[in-house]
């Protein structure tokens, strides 16, 4: 099989690879998939008071694929709004790194994973309001 | 470094190369002043001489095996002589009874013939190996019906290189009167075979696994006792009925010539593959989290099968993409489910994700496995770098007690 430039780009240059403090209030964190299914993914962002992704990072067990998908979506995200990040749909990434319809499993997931991590984000704020008010 | 050519192929047990005395013998048997005549050809010199290289290759392929030359059949290669072995002699016996013996670890050539029996309302038994791979013959025996009439077991795995005890089978099919079939793909010029000591009845060969082309293959038919076989592919009669079709003399020279060497270098090649295997696995084995897949001691020594945990196997031969190998990852195959041999040896889903087989040959070097240690180092300790699951196990999480999301 042949990989795209782009995944490949992605693959031997990740982009992003880190961990946030996921006790951060301010830090969401998604990690979706199954060792078992061949590829975790943990996607990580830093939001800012006013909701814009600061910083973003990531870390992937899995097929070449998917570290390109989440090592581009941790590009995509930084400096949109939540608004805008929740927009993000896995079609974007499918066609930006060429994907073949076999690997479309990893742009899914790559989604996923910014859905997990708003939620967290999410929930986390909604607890300090609750816990403020 | 000079001397490297990259890329490395360590993918022996998937094809070799064709060795130059093969390729020679081959050319020339195809053009006018070669010897391309049709061996079924009675009637002029073209097609007698044709019919003594056939009948030499036929020699050398039986000899390898202790056979006699009577008892070999040409095929197209090993799925066609399972194919016709374990068909033409379920079918042959089906007055007798219906009931077929093999292996989960067996071959999708093999597998995929006993499901075709199954449709065709044949029971079938697909026994479990042990945690390394062999065969327990205890429960084989067990397994053993009133109206079981062939087992079909393979003498060298494929993806992990460990050899069943074929004699110790052949003992007790010989005395229950039961045809053994043997898919024999990956063993000659590795293990020894001797089909009367084993107890053998149908061999199945091909030629590309042993430094010969693609495209042939033979199947081994016992005469005495003798094995009957209803034909799977009719037409002109040729191989005695068995599997009739024109002989492609090339193909047929070039897979006893291949044979030949590998009868006669055998023991010699075995030495070599033995010290570049140990070679390889003592460069690698005090990693963190590697798992050796199958037995260690009963296996051809050209093999290595490692799973990297926590490394999924694809990403791993991208980042080794000068090295050819395999993987038994999903996400390298056709299905996307990880191997199923590694599977059935008990290794969890993670861990036949995050396989890779090397398999070294004639043209291995050292130069090439020491290229090989330290590429692999280098990548296992840079995907462990991204990998979450190897950041959680660092931390003391038990990754069978995370709920995950499977998708």
């Amino acid at each position: 099989m042949a990989y795209s430039d782009k995944v490949l780009d992605h693959y031997e240059n990740p982009r992003n690879v880190g961990v946030l403090d996921k006790d951060d209030p301010n830090v969401g964190t998604g990690m979706v998939g199954a060792p078992a299914c061949g590829d975790v993914m943990r996607l990580q962002i830093k939001v800012s008071d006013d909701g814009v992704v600061e910083d973003a990072k990531f870390k992937t067990y899995g097929c070449g694929s998917a570290i390109a998908s989440s090592s581009l979506v941790t590009e995509m995200v930084k400096g949109k709004t939540l608004e805008e990040v929740a927009a993000i749909k896995n079609a974007e990434i499918v066609e930006e790194l060429a994907l073949p319809p076999v690997k479309i499993h990893c742009s899914v997931l790559a989604e996923d994973a910014i859905a997990a991590a708003l939620a967290d984000i999410k929930a986390k704020r909604e607890e300090q309001q609750k816990a403020s008010a | 470094m000079s001397s490297l050519n990259i890329p490395i192929y360590l993918d022996y047990s998937a094809t070799t190369p064709v060795d130059e005395r093969v390729a020679k013998s081959m050319a020339e048997c195809l053009t006018m002043q070669g010897n391309f005549g049709n061996p079924a050809s009675r009637s002029h010199p073209f097609g007698w001489r044709a019919e003594e290289a056939v009948e030499e290759a036929r020699r050398n392929v039986a000899e390898l095996l202790g056979a006699v030359p009577k008892e070999i059949v040409w095929t197209s290669g090993a799925t066609e002589s399972n194919n016709l072995a374990i068909k033409g002699a379920a079918l042959f016996n089906q007055k007798k009874g219906k009931h077929i013996i093999t292996m989960k670890t067996e071959h999708k050539a093999v597998l995929d013939t006993c499901r075709q029996l199954e449709r065709d309302g044949f029971e079938v038994t697909y026994m479990d190996p042990l945690e390394n791979g062999l065969l327990d013959l205890e429960a084989f025996k067990k397994e053993i019906r009133e109206d079981t009439t062939v087992v079909s077991i393979m003498h060298v795995n494929n993806e992990i290189g460990v050899i069943q005890d074929i004699q110790a089978i052949g003992a007790i099919t010989r005395e229950k009167g039961i045809i053994f079939h043997v898919d024999a793909a990956q063993s000659p010029g590795k293990v020894a075979i001797d089909v009367d000591e084993m107890n053998v009845d149908l061999m199945s060969l091909c030629a590309h696994k042993v430094y010969g082309p693609k495209g042939i293959g033979a199947l081994y038919v016992r005469r005495k006792p003798r094995v009957r076989l209803e034909a799977q592919i009719h037409g002109g009669g040729h191989e005695r009925g068995m599997r009739s079709g024109t002989l492609p003399t090339h193909q047929i020279v070039g897979m006893g010539e291949a044979f030949r060497i590998a009868r006669e270098e055998m023991a010699a090649e075995n030495e070599r593959m033995r010290a570049l295997r140990d070679r390889l696995w003592d460069g690698v084995k005090d990693m963190e989290e590697i798992y050796l897949n199958g037995d260690l001691e009963q296996r051809i020594p050209g093999n290595l099968n490692i799973s990297f945990n926590f490394v999924e196997g694809e990403s791993l031969i991208m980042s080794l993409k000068d090295i050819a190998v395999s993987s038994g990852s999903a996400c390298t195959s056709a299905s996307l489910e990880p191997s199923y041999v590694l599977r059935a040896i008990g290794r969890n889903d993670e861990l036949a994700h995050s396989s890779i087989r090397f398999t070294m040959g004639r043209f291995s070097t050292e130069e090439e496995v020491d290229f090989t240690i330290k590429k692999v180092r280098e990548a296992v300790e840079k995907l462990r770098e991204l990998s979450p699951l190897w950041d959680m196990f660092k931390d003391g999480v038990d990754l069978d007690s995370v709920e995950w999301a499977h998708h």
